[in-house]
């Protein structure tokens, strides 16, 4: 029994970090990993999702569904975007940092001064569960479980719908796609609009958990683009594995050394991925170099 | 790395989102200018918006009551973005461009440490309205924020009597956190209790299941937080998910920012901390001040101590400087030397010590009970702020322009 608690506690911090990558990565490792494009507004959808999300739980809805509503507003906020200011500069990346950069300025400023400098919270459902003679959060076990769900959810996205192939195929191969009768415009205004609303989702799951303030999403940012580019540019031998590496890193390093030691592992680790296999781990993992 | 670089930018874009306030017209002398540095935007807005309208409700009065010294104030407003490279910019824009006489600027410490060099280059005086960790022993700084030996002397003894000798700190991890758990450890000590943990987090971590994991392993009695920002502030919702159901002492909490407000019942309940006002303490001075400002600012969605202390400290300045008659700073301190500068505010009676140029507090023991309504177990009046002047900080004397710790104390001479 002893032995169980103890092992429980691991995976549950391991669990726990697993599904913060995961789930603030998602949306990045589709917007970044796949499309190429620099998106530092990332931190604003997850902000979007989580106010849509708190809002619409404190009319009254339940919070699977706002949750859901969450994810669907930045969805439909980041295929505007894309279609009013991204879809311009698919062929200019460094345009296209300042031009998210300032998005995510308007965003963050523009909510301090409709909304006030917080917001107020929703509460964490599902009250806590004990193992052994420590007690844990219940919510937490289903955001690892969302995490796993995401994961699946999206492999079955991208490898087994008609969807899924054509946005693989336009990405890899735009003219070609395009030959094949493809709209690559709309197949891309889709692919962004589902990094959104990933991201969104990701603020949403989050958003009981947290404190609600314009800046939200930039506690997000440092993990997920860890996350990212650890992984390289495929989303299930990359950034997945990556999360696992990553999670089991910090969750540890934090158990033993503190929080400073978790943040400082997590920058090492992504400073000799860089260094050793500079196209991540799903490059190193498919045996070639980009 | 990608955070910081990307709101470096962002602040320089914003420079340029500075304010004036004009005073109002009638007046034949020309102004004195006060220059206000406090965060309206980024991770400590939530806590610093109400300061910059406690400061212009009370230049308001003060210029409708016929100025300072006959002379209008006129207040010169900039965002610094809760980022210390913009309040070393700003403070040298006015102490240099704007030439105001008086500068009220910083939340965190680690802002008021950025700035305040730059404020003895340029030999200016600053009001620092905010509790810290205690220790700032310089002649250009008046602080009237509570310090360490008004906020922990009386709270962690309180708690270790009403809850147990074991202590368990978790804190901000910069020079406010760590200086705090420091006086936080030497009173434990001192009362015969234990620290059975103590953990730093960086400031912008939101995740602490681990942390929590590690205070529920420890047989703590009660946990001691000093967190600081919106992001930390996830511990809160985070703890009582995973009911620790441990008592927390602070003294920085709820008197700051409100989560009491902010969170859902009952994540917050049995926090205790020891502020010298909350909009919740129930005085015919505190209701007083809350009357007006609700009429100015209707929409605040808090009033918080350091809204009572910058107020204060504009009221201290208007009666230094019509003693003095002047706005020059050793004249200004040749009255606060008498050592009879005293203001009834909102908090009750409150006068600055000569030797460190800190102020006496009025310390309400606030708890925040299930439903996150406030009560005040104990009250301890008058509590002088004496450490400084005890180790041998003596401003009347000498300007040493240095932060003592008690590991670290003045130079004994």
């Amino acid at each position: 029994m002893e032995f169980f608690a103890a092992a429980f506690a691991m995976a549950y911090q391991f669990g726990d970090a697993f599904a913060f990558l995961v789930i603030s990565c998602a949306g990045l490792a589709i917007i970044f990993g796949m499309m190429g494009i620099i998106n530092l507004a990332h931190g604003e959808f997850i902000m979007c999702g989580a106010y849509v999300t708190a809002s619409t739980a404190r009319m009254g809805l339940p919070l699977p569904l706002a949750i859901l509503c969450g994810a669907l507003v930045a969805g439909i906020v980041g295929m505007l975007v894309e279609r009013i200011v991204i879809r311009h500069l698919y062929q200019r990346p460094l345009d296209s940092i300042i031009a998210t950069w300032g998005i995510s300025l308007i965003a963050t400023q523009g909510v301090l001064i409709v909304l006030g400098s917080t917001m107020q919270g929703i509460g964490t459902p599902l009250g806590s569960i004990e193992v052994g003679d420590r007690s844990y959060s219940a919510y937490r076990l289903v955001l690892m479980a969302a995490a796993v769900a995401l994961l699946i959810g999206l492999y079955f996205l991208f490898y087994h719908t008609r969807f899924g192939v054509i946005a693989r195929a336009t990405i890899q191969r735009p003219q070609m796609a395009q030959a094949l009768g493809v709209d690559t415009r709309r197949v891309y205004g889709l692919t962004f609009g589902l990094g959104a609303a990933l991201a969104g989702l990701a603020g949403g799951l989050y958003a009981p958990t947290m404190t609600m303030v314009p800046t939200m999403g930039a506690t997000f940012i440092v993990e997920s683009f860890v996350t990212v580019v650890v992984g390289g540019a495929d989303i299930f031998v990359g950034a997945a594995p990556a999360a696992v590496i990553l999670a089991a890193i910090r969750a540890s390093l934090t158990a033993w050394y503190g929080q400073l030691f978790g943040q400082i592992g997590l920058l090492i680790a992504v400073i000799v991925v860089i260094r050793v296999m500079p196209g991540g781990l799903s490059a190193w993992i498919k045996g070639t170099r980009q | 790395m990608i955070k910081t670089w990307k709101t470096g930018i962002s602040a320089a874009a914003l420079a340029g989102a500075a304010a004036l306030v004009a005073a109002g017209p009638g007046f034949a002398q020309d102004a004195i200018k006060i220059g206000v540095l406090e965060d309206q935007s980024g991770d400590f807005a939530a806590a610093t918006n109400v300061k910059v309208h406690a400061i212009e409700l009370a230049a308001e009065e003060i210029n409708a009551a016929g100025g300072i010294d006959g002379r209008p104030v006129e207040l010169v407003i900039y965002d610094t973005q809760s980022d210390n490279r913009r309040y070393q910019e700003f403070m040298r824009r006015v102490l240099q461009q704007d030439q105001v006489d008086v500068v009220f600027a910083g939340f965190s410490s680690a802002s008021r440490e950025a700035y305040r060099p730059i404020v003895n280059q340029f030999d200016g005086l600053a009001f620092y309205n905010n509790q810290y960790e205690g220790g700032v022993c310089d002649a250009n700084m008046i602080v009237t924020g509570a310090v360490p030996e008004q906020q922990f002397s009386t709270l962690i003894p309180w708690m270790m009597e009403t809850y147990g000798n074991n202590v368990y700190t978790i804190a901000a991890d910069y020079n406010f956190g760590q200086i705090s758990a420091e006086w936080v450890r030497q009173i434990v000590d001192e009362n015969g209790g234990a620290m059975v943990g103590e953990e730093f987090i960086p400031l912008g971590v939101s995740q602490f299941s681990q942390t929590i994991q590690n205070i529920q392993a420890s047989e703590a009695d009660f946990v001691v937080t000093l967190l600081v920002g919106a992001a930390q502030a996830s511990y809160y919702e985070q703890a009582a998910s995973a009911d620790v159901g441990l008592p927390m002492a602070s003294s920085v909490n709820v008197g700051q920012g409100y989560e009491h407000k902010r969170f859902t019942p009952p994540s917050l309940s049995q926090m205790y901390v020891t502020t010298n006002y909350i909009e919740e303490i129930d005085t015919p001075e505190s209701q007083a001040f809350l009357e007006k400002f609700r009429a100015k600012f209707p929409e605040e969605p808090y009033i918080n101590q350091e809204a009572a202390n910058s107020y204060i400290a504009m009221n201290l300045y208007k009666q230094l400087v019509e003693r003095a008659g002047t706005t020059e700073r050793e004249a200004l301190r040749e009255v606060i030397a008498e050592g009879d500068v005293c203001f009834d505010g909102p908090s009750g009676t409150v006068c600055l010590d000569p030797k460190s140029q800190h102020m006496s507090h009025t310390i309400f023991l606030a708890k925040v009970e299930e439903d996150h309504s406030i009560s005040f177990p104990r009250v301890w009046e008058n509590i002088a702020p004496y450490w400084l002047g005890d180790a041998g900080c003596d401003l009347t004397q000498n300007d040493p322009s240095a932060q003592y710790t008690p590991s670290n104390p003045p130079p004994a001479n």
